[in-house]
């Protein structure tokens, strides 16, 4: 059941957004036309494969390739010189501030492989089995150091240490020594101890959780072609073919315009897909053969080499009075990094009490390398893993005065004016919305039986703009071709042309969605951070009234009166002066555009602000297994503030995805390590993400709170789903079991050991 | 002058000063008025990834935002995303 309320929307009646109508890649989609990386095929094409460490921690003593470059067919092979070796310096890529010293080390291991998997060579070849064969001839001298997979292990002094030149920033004092915490961020104001001594009761726990993969469907592929002069081509699966582009240049010295590169339709990404992998290899191997290289990885690959999100070990302590207010809030959050620095801790420790309005609040993170795969981003980085903790928390402080949960939020929660916990004041949000919608839903009086158990949980996700950049180029036949700079991962091409067409007041049918490559359209930043409808759209908007403005200013030269004096009403032109009535459709003014001015066309490039942040609320019913200790998912109600939602099905989408992922998080996905920290899972047999039977339809309720800032109330939907649902789910296990969960996944053994613990004392 | 808040991190790299007034017009004044008067946060300016909350909305490297006299800034890191 998907429901929908609307308190104050904008005031104008609109005709296309907020309707449901098709996809406009839906047919590509199921027909299986749409070409996704792996897709992509040309002449005299090579096959890339990477030879990977099969250590957690080695030094590279040295590495011969010439067996393999004697190998017929083989005719490229690269090591890390074949990459520029770059300073350890953060200097800006398109929008972001990256250390390209890490970058290049990730991609090619240098002196050390630094986990499992690190790629260490690479190969290209006539044939998939003439680069296997290549890559069993490469011989890697290695020296294997000890390795550290747990972070508190990686925090301790003498933990083997990944970066000998790791200082810890924001550490106090600065440290003498390096170590593998690469840095303290701490977010908070208020006195905290006066808030627990005015506090009744207070909750103090420690919570884990596991990396856990985006399970994206489609493998990391790429297919790369230079040219003998320096040109190149790059056709792969990505969030941001611009950031692609920036990374690859600057890894291969290249000028970024030398490389043009083409996102392929993607089969998921969930912030995955933000970093490159494959992509620098398969240039610097095409640059040395001369021939176009295609590289796919392995779904084996892809677990070892690509980034999960963040393990974490978590301490969170609330104070509450008897009546329900929260009077103090501290955590201590301490995330893996993998084997670079940059784990989400920093907005993991921004988003942890964001749900709350509180007046003493202390949030300190550590940021920690250790010897896994470097983490990348996934759906709102680092805010589900402190937020579960902090929503298990805040559930039992609840149960503890004896108040209604939603109640117990509502008390507490953040609305317009709240100070964050970082810092500013929020403006309109919608959090308040979706606890009375929770408070309110069915779901929540419905009865339950034994062995079952209710949770809720909120969830807190900032959104973000960005530089934007977008195209509409109006036909000859009035027809529109909208260029767009931004991959479309959850159906962003219907969003934006149904913008597109409410903005111009034509049929959406009549708009065109194309998804340009960086040689067509300036700098986009990436799909990632919910950023796409509220940013894009903004930048079609302004496209859209740039066109209005010419077709208005064509209409009045053809009327011979001015433009003032003509308006735009519902797709024509339309005389307002006195005398006789007047009006052109926009395709007659686009059929006499070469006599009138010429091709009408409307480009925007903007750096998008404003976007508002997304508040939900989740409402989850589990049986437990009391012999097996398994947990199945009964009922799940997510109920969002999306602002406004463009396209209701894809805001929807969206709500359900987080929650079937929030799922396999909370109950199954983790990733297990040998003693010589070897991942054993690296599968989806072993690394077991949800399937149709494992959860029930996810109930939806949009709740829209306009965004002020954009001109729909758009605010990102993306994100904030995932948020919730591994809390509100420890939520409804603890209360079906009587035992408090604090340690992800709760798989089965895990769920038995517990209830089994608590029998036993 | 705007009302500068110093949170964390920052409030540690100026010297504990959690609140500082400056007659900064826009996000690339303030800055370098900043950086000119904590040495030390200058750096983490120049190579961090900062976005500027003025009066509850939030900029990123946006330099030309406007600052109004009776503005609250925060300075915050920046917000990717996935």
């Amino acid at each position: 059941m998907n429901d929908m309320i609307i308190p104050d929307l904008v005031e104008r009646e609109l005709k296309v957004v907020g309707t449901r109508p098709l996809r406009p890649d839906g047919m590509d989609k199921v027909t299986g036309r749409a070409k996704f990386g792996a897709d992509m095929h040309v002449p005299n094409m090579l096959i890339g494969r990477v030879l990977r460490s099969p250590h957690a921690h080695a030094r590279i003593k040295s590495i011969d390739a010439s067996k393999a470059r004697a190998l017929k067919g083989v005719k490229a092979v690269i090591t890390a010189d074949a990459l520029c070796d770059l300073p350890s310096e953060f200097v800006p890529a398109g929008e972001m501030m990256v250390n390209f010293r890490d970058i290049t080390r990730n991609v090619m291991a240098r002196d050390k492989a630094l986990y499992e998997g690190h790629a260490v060579a690479a190969v290209a070849a006539t044939s998939d089995a003439v680069a296997a064969q290549a890559l069993s001839l490469i011989e890697v001298d290695y020296e294997v150091l000890p390795h550290v997979i747990d972070v508190e292990k990686a925090m301790q002094p003498d933990a083997p240490l990944l970066h000998d030149d790791m200082y810890t920033i924001g550490a106090d004092p600065k440290p003498e020594k390096p170590s593998n915490i690469a840095k303290r961020v701490e977010f908070g104001f208020g006195d905290l101890d006066a808030g627990f001594a005015k506090a009744d009761v207070v909750v103090e726990r420690e919570f884990t959780t596991k990396p856990v993969h985006q399970g994206y469907i489609e493998p990391h592929a790429c297919l790369a072609s230079v040219s003998e002069d320096g040109q190149a081509e790059l056709w792969c699966t990505t969030q941001g073919q611009f950031i692609v582009r920036a990374f690859c240049a600057k890894l291969l010295g290249m000028e970024v315009s030398q490389l043009r590169v083409t996102a392929s339709e993607i089969g998921g990404g969930f912030g995955g897909k933000t970093v490159v992998y494959l992509e620098p290899l398969a240039l610097a191997l095409s640059r040395e053969a001369c021939q176009p290289v295609k590289m796919v990885m392995s779904r084996t690959e892809v677990f070892q080499a690509s980034g999960p999100t963040s393990g974490a070990k978590l301490w969170i302590k609330v104070g509450a009075t008897k009546d329900g207010t929260v009077t103090a809030a501290d955590a201590l959050l301490k995330y893996q990094a993998g084997a670079f620095q940059g784990s989400p801790v920093q907005p993991g420790a921004m988003c942890a009490f964001a749900p709350y309005e509180l007046e003493n609040v202390r949030v300190i993170g550590f940021d920690v390398v250790v010897n896994r795969p470097k983490v990348a981003a996934y759906r709102a980085p680092g805010g589900p893993i402190a937020e579960f903790a902090v929503e298990s928390v805040m559930d039992e402080v609840a149960l503890k005065i004896n108040m209604d949960p939603v109640d117990f939020r509502l008390k507490n929660a953040a609305k317009e004016g709240t100070r964050a916990p970082y810092g500013p004041k929020l403006g309109p949000i919608g959090l308040v919305q979706t606890l009375q919608a929770a408070r309110a839903h069915e779901h929540y009086a419905a009865p339950l039986k034994a062995n079952q158990g209710r949770g809720v949980a909120s969830g807190f996700w900032f959104n973000i703009g960005g530089e934007t950049c977008a195209s509409l180029n109006v036909g000859e036949d009035g027809s529109v071709a909208m260029v767009v700079g931004t991959p479309d991962i959850g159906g962003s091409r219907a969003s934006l042309s149904m913008m597109a067409a409410e903005e111009l007041g034509i049929p959406l049918e009549h708009v065109h969605p194309i998804i340009g490559d960086t040689s067509s359209l300036g700098f986009n930043f990436l799909t990632g951070g919910s950023r796409v409808t509220f940013s894009s759209g903004m930048a079609i908007v302004q496209a859209a009234r740039e066109v209005i403005e010419i077709l208005r200013d064509r209409a009045a030269k053809l009327w011979e009166v001015p433009m003032e004096e003509v308006e735009w009403v519902d797709g024509h032109a339309r005389f307002t002066g006195s005398g006789e009535a007047k009006s052109l459709s926009l395709v007659e003014l686009a059929k006499t555009a070469g006599k009138t001015g010429g091709p009408i066309i409307g480009n925007a490039a903007i750096n998008a602000t404003g976007a508002g942040p997304s508040l939900a609320t989740h409402l989850v019913d589990v049986e437990v297994d009391p012999e097996t200790g398994a947990v199945k998912i009964l009922r799940y109600t997510a109920i969002q503030d999306a602002g406004k939602a463009v396209h209701p099905s894809y805001v929807e989408g969206q709500m359900q995805g987080g929650a079937v992922q929030g799922i396999g998080w909370a109950l199954n996905e983790e990733y297990i390590y040998d003693d010589k920290g070897r991942l054993e899972n690296p599968g989806f047999l072993d690394y077991r993400i949800p399937v149709c039977s494992d959860v029930p339809m996810i109930d939806t309720v949009i709740v829209e709170v306009p965004n002020p800032n954009h001109p729909y109330g758009v605010r990102g939907v993306g994100e904030t789903p995932i948020v919730p649902p591994m809390g509100a789910i420890a939520n409804a296990v603890s209360h079906a079991t009587g035992v408090r969960f604090t340690d992800l996944p709760m798989s089965p053994p895990r769920v038995l050991d517990a209830i089994d613990s608590n029998q036993a004392t | 002058m705007a009302s500068v808040i110093l949170s964390g991190s920052l409030q540690q790299l100026a010297g504990g000063d959690a609140h500082v007034e400056l007659d900064a017009r826009n996000v690339k004044q303030l800055l370098r008025m900043l950086s000119e008067r904590y040495p030390e946060l200058a750096p983490h300016l120049e190579q961090d990834s900062f976005a500027i909350a003025i009066d509850g909305e939030i900029f990123q490297d946006v330099w030309f935002a406007p600052i109004e006299p009776d503005s609250e800034v925060h300075l915050i890191p920046a917000i990717r995303g996935g």
